[in-house]
């Protein structure tokens, strides 16, 4: 049996709903939601490489290059804020973030 | 093709696996680690999708300098795990639905789409040997020169902004500041003082008597 483009949405579509239901679980701590947007983005490019291979298509992959540009500097940005949110407030629970509610 | 489809169905089993642990494991530590594992089976179905390039680009940025980062850190920052899962599992019934939800609709459209449409493109039966980094880089460098400029600049200020917001000046440090020792004036440093070569002696005031 082929594994046809279907397969790989599949198993793209299974990963962001993953990645999506992540996000609600780890409503305590910011790094591992920091994780799930990784895994989201990994998700949409395993898509895109899949499109572009079934097409024949080399624009879908210079697209997975900039998102993976930009999901590093995303990722080392997030990562410092973070770093500064646990020297100030002495924790990454994104409930307790509430500095700016009148 | 037998054994492209058993090994994409072992990569896919492995990343779901390591991607369910991701989100529901218990330390920080233990979810770094299984999403490097999750970026290698990732790495190893694009090139089941004859993606060379940008797969082992995944491996080298992702699992070598993002995972890095990440796992440094979690090992600086000091988590209270007990605080973290102590209801863990609340926010669940509105998690699996919205997931569920996602799914269908995804589900939906792509058997809609994909099922019956035979799209599939065999690139490498045809013709001579393509080489997929020459491609990408002939690419990048013609048609996308202008993204690829702006990609680098946003590189470059990831940079100064993750260093210009994690440096903290401490107070007690001594150190030179060149600017202000070379901005010094003479004045500032040396006063002229106008000395009296002979001073008066102070004669106390004569204070009038009243008359009584």
């Amino acid at each position: 049996m082929n594994i046809t483009l279907g397969h790989y949405l599949t198993l793209g579509a299974v990963l962001f709903a993953l990645s999506v239901i992540g996000i609600f679980l780890n409503r305590k701590n910011l790094i591992v939601l920091l994780m799930a947007i990784e895994l989201m983005l990994l998700a949409v490019n395993t898509n895109f490489v899949a499109f572009s291979h079934y097409l024949g298509d080399m624009h879908g992959q210079v697209f997975v290059f900039f998102i993976l540009t930009v999901a590093a500097a995303e990722s080392a940005i997030g990562l410092a804020i973070l770093v500064l949110l646990f020297r100030n407030r002495y924790s990454v629970n994104v409930d307790e973030l509430n500095s700016l509610k009148g | 093709m037998e054994i492209k489809s058993a090994l994409f169905y072992l990569f896919s089993a492995v990343l779901l696996f390591a991607a369910l642990r991701v989100i529901t494991s218990r330390n920080p530590v233990h979810a770094a680690l299984y999403l490097v594992l999750a970026f290698f089976q990732a790495s190893g179905i694009w090139m089941l999708l004859k993606a060379e390039f940008l797969s082992i680009t995944l491996v080298l940025v992702y699992v070598g300098a993002v995972m890095v980062l990440f796992l440094f850190v979690v090992m600086m920052i000091d988590i209270n795990l007990d605080t973290l899962k102590k209801d863990f599992w609340k926010h669940f019934p509105l998690a699996a639905f919205i997931g569920a939800v996602l799914a269908l609709e995804l589900a939906s459209v792509l058997m809609g789409g994909f099922r019956s449409s035979q799209i599939a493109v065999d690139t490498a039966a045809s013709g001579a040997p393509v080489s997929n980094t020459r491609d990408l880089g002939v690419l990048l460098y013609t048609e996308y020169l202008y993204p690829l400029e702006i990609a680098a600049v946003i590189l470059l200020v990831a940079i100064v902004s993750a260093i210009a917001l994690t440096m903290r000046e401490r107070k007690d440090t001594k150190a030179q500041d060149p600017g202000e020792q070379v901005k010094v004036k003479a004045t500032d440093r040396l006063r002229m003082v106008k000395i009296e070569p002979v001073q008066q002696a102070l004669v106390p005031p004569v204070v009038e008597e009243p008359k009584s």
